[in-house]
């Protein structure tokens, strides 16, 4: 048959149809989107009734999975790196509960920020919850860790973790497929406590899953994921985690790779392999995109033995993605380099699109803000996010989903009144919820603006779990109806609206005002697709 | 044969149908590839790049290391030039000659193509002008493509079949139109050469 030609996350997506799914449950974020999208609109997932889910958010989507796991099928859970932070409780805890039907938790990280707040490296979350990590180094190598990943994640009744980054997730290479396998059927775990957390039965569980750690460095002794390949020159022994190995052979392919290698795809590490190398080498040269996990192990925190050089000791740098260059330097190889940039070139951030709602609710918010001191905006991660650059220059903050209400009642509380919130749909169901419903506890003078696009725009326009429901959800917390206040962002209106603004920052407590317009993306597209259907 | 192309222009360019035709050929001609592509914050108007690989030997980095690309194929000038530290030393540089101007500081077009005419072996080509005349605006890209394809080392005829099997759901007519912006774009390249 002939090779796919897929994104990493689709190589995962597909690996995860082949190999018996039951369903994909995730909250959008670059740079996992792709793998659910994908199974959303597969035709063959659509054919074997796989559920392929959005859901409000990680932790809702991390104990969905959860629960198909306890229910005997083979399930996944998506999220990027960030995503993780919010389903951390479900995420743990599931390694003490253990997993009846396969179970893989696939997290995207974004080494250089290239769509993201932080470069944080999920590979410690694994390490954290004790669980088997797979790092694939290719597009193949994905698409078979799923099926392994779903093999051993029942043999060994554990939650498993694939774990990629931005360059793998959002590159294209050929993919050959396995055999397809069916679905599990419908089975409980053979103990119908294994899922209760109770003290005394997670202690039992705890138990299991700390004898567990020698079987899954056996595990990945014998998986095939960790290979170790014999050099002549022992001066140098090389380290390369996932992604990092094909880096490393960029620089080797004339004169063949010369050095001992231990290429490393699957953690536990098995420590003979690591043992073996640095025995036998004179200094260890460790590469992995993201924090250095492996390199830290090997040295630990008296750095006795032999020379370790990566990330620690500015062999490479700390941050950012690895690339064939850095690592060619890091080796002591010839760097290359092209022309530098001309001057004449200039930046060109990413902007909010022409015709964008965002635009016209900010630029009413701006100037009727003009009235007060600078500083009292505070944002959500969303499209909307952009307006902290110019011209808009429009908000203070952008920390974490949800943050923009939970920030502002900090904030009003500080004195800084009223103290604005803003926030799209989407992330308001992902997490504002609970932040509204403090801000309706005690009071509080914050003014949160709900940014209704009717989509999640930023990562491409999957559906909003606000849809149709925000004034409801709005009234149900507890905001008076009278505050609770819908306007449409446009340019014809902004007198208007700006009039409904300064009414609601009059008002001394919680006040929610909707602006409300179509991404305009999703309109151009929802407009393609009426038109060639006529 | 080994090909190193880096592919630029601004989120919502749609640069992928670049990579996507290329990718289409290099597949019937039994090549591996390798492509990798901006999805996320970046799309929304900012800069975008794609490192496109192809060989018929084994690729590993996803990424061109600098210094080594064959090609920039860029669907706007001023990107075009942002890449160039990946460019090899007799890599050739093709690109639209239509600015697309969506931030208040770009520079003066004419200083914009001032560099590109500085660099050896490039090719300036009004992509959309050709398209508009083709009456298909939407080709420019293909009109770049066939701009590129002289020095791509993949057969016209392949291209040709890529082109078919991309548009094939589209009808004849988008594809006898995408074919004769191919055949444009390179008719202008070769008339260059």
């Amino acid at each position: 048959m002939q090779k796919m030609l897929l994104l990493g996350d689709e190589a995962i997506a597909l690996g995860a149809i082949d190999a018996g799914l039951s369903g994909v449950y995730a909250y959008p974020g670059t740079p996992s989107t792709e793998i659910t999208e994908y199974i959303v609109s597969s035709k063959i997932a659509k054919e074997k009734g796989v559920k392929a889910r959005w859901c409000a958010n990680e932790k809702t989507a991390m104990e969905a999975a959860i629960g198909m796991s306890y229910a005997g099928k083979r399930t996944m859970v998506c999220m990027k790196h960030v995503g993780l932070n919010v389903a951390a409780d479900g995420f743990i805890n599931s390694s003490i509960t253990g997993a009846n039907g396969g179970l893989i938790v696939v997290v995207a990280d974004d080494p250089s920020m290239h769509s993201s707040q932080n470069e944080q490296d999920s590979r410690f979350y694994g390490k954290f919850a004790m669980i088997p990590i797979f790092e694939p180094s290719s597009q193949q190598e994905a698409y078979n860790m799923v099926h392994y990943g779903f093999d051993i994640s029942e043999k060994y009744r554990v939650p498993v973790m694939i774990r990629i980054t931005t360059r793998l997730a959002h590159s294209r290479a050929g993919v050959g497929r396995m055999a397809e396998k069916e679905q599990n059927k419908l089975k409980l775990p053979a103990d119908l406590k294994q899922f209760v957390l109770l003290p005394s039965i997670a202690r039992k569980n705890f138990k299991r899953l700390l004898d567990n750690q020698e079987v899954f460095e056996k595990d990945a002794e014998i998986s095939g994921f960790n290979k170790y390949v014999e050099g002549k020159d022992k001066s140098k022994g090389i380290i390369a985690c996932g992604i990092a190995y094909n880096y490393l052979m960029e620089n080797f392919q004339e004169n063949g790779f010369p050095f001992p290698l231990l290429a490393i795809g699957q953690h536990p590490v098995p420590t003979n392999m690591l043992k073996k190398l640095y025995d036998e080498c004179q200094e260890i040269y460790v590469f992995e995109d993201g924090y250095p996990l492996v390199e830290e192990m090997l040295k630990g925190s008296l750095n006795l033995g032999k020379p370790i050089h990566g990330r620690l000791d500015g062999t490479l740098t700390r941050d950012g993605e690895l690339n064939p260059n850095k690592v060619a330097v890091a080796l002591g190889l010839k760097d290359t380099i092209g022309q530098p940039i001309p001057a004449v070139v200039a930046n060109r951030p990413p902007a909010l699109c022409s015709g964008c709602p965002h635009t016209d609710s900010y630029l009413a918010l701006n100037e009727v803000l003009k009235d007060y001191s600078k500083g009292r905006v505070f944002s959500d991660i969303g499209c909307y996010t952009l307006a902290a650059l110019a011209p808009l220059e429009a908000i203070n903050t952008c920390v974490d989903m949800g943050a923009s209400i939970t920030m502002a009642y900090g904030a009003a509380d500080a004195g800084l009144v009223p103290a604005i919130a803003v926030i799209g749909d989407s992330t308001f169901t992902h997490s504002g919820i609970t932040g509204l419903l403090d801000c309706v506890v005690h009071k509080a003078n914050v003014k949160v603006f709900i940014l209704d696009n009717f989509t999640t725009g930023m990562t491409g326009g999957q559906p909003s779990a606000a849809m149709g429901r925000i004034e409801a959800i709005c009234s149900g917390v507890g905001v008076e109806p009278e505050h609770i206040r819908v306007i449409k962002p446009l340019a014809k209106n902004h007198e208007e609206n700006m009039r409904i603004i300064r009414e609601e920052l009059a008002y001394d407590g919680p006040s929610v005002i909707i602006p409300r317009r179509e991404c305009i993306i999703t309109l151009d597209k929802r407009m393609r697709e009426k038109f060639k259907n006529k | 044969m080994k090909k190193d192309i880096i592919i630029a222009g601004v989120g919502g360019q749609g640069i992928l149908s670049i990579a996507t035709t290329i990718g289409m050929a290099a597949l019937e001609m039994n090549l591996h590839l390798k492509q990798s592509e901006v999805h996320g914050m970046s799309q929304r108007g900012g800069d975008v790049v794609s490192n496109l690989r192809i060989s018929d030997k084994e690729i590993f980095s996803d990424l061109i290391p600098f210094g080594k690309a064959d090609m920039i194929i860029s669907v706007e000038p001023m990107e075009s030039l942002r890449y160039l530290p990946m460019l090899s030393e007799n890599g050739w540089l093709i690109t639209n000659s239509v600015p697309f101007k969506n931030i208040s500081h770009y520079p003066e077009v004419e200083k914009v193509l001032t560099e590109v005419k500085k660099f050896k072996n490039h090719v300036l080509i009004d992509a959309d002008g050709i398209a508009k005349d083709l009456g298909s605006v939407k080709s420019a890209n293909i009109v770049i493509l066939g701009a590129a394809s002289p020095y791509l080392d993949i057969p016209l005829e392949v291209l040709t079949i890529a082109i078919t099997k991309i548009f094939k759901n589209k009808g004849q007519e988008v594809i006898d139109l995408n074919l004769k912006a191919l055949e444009l774009g390179r008719e202008f390249s070769l008339k260059q050469a």
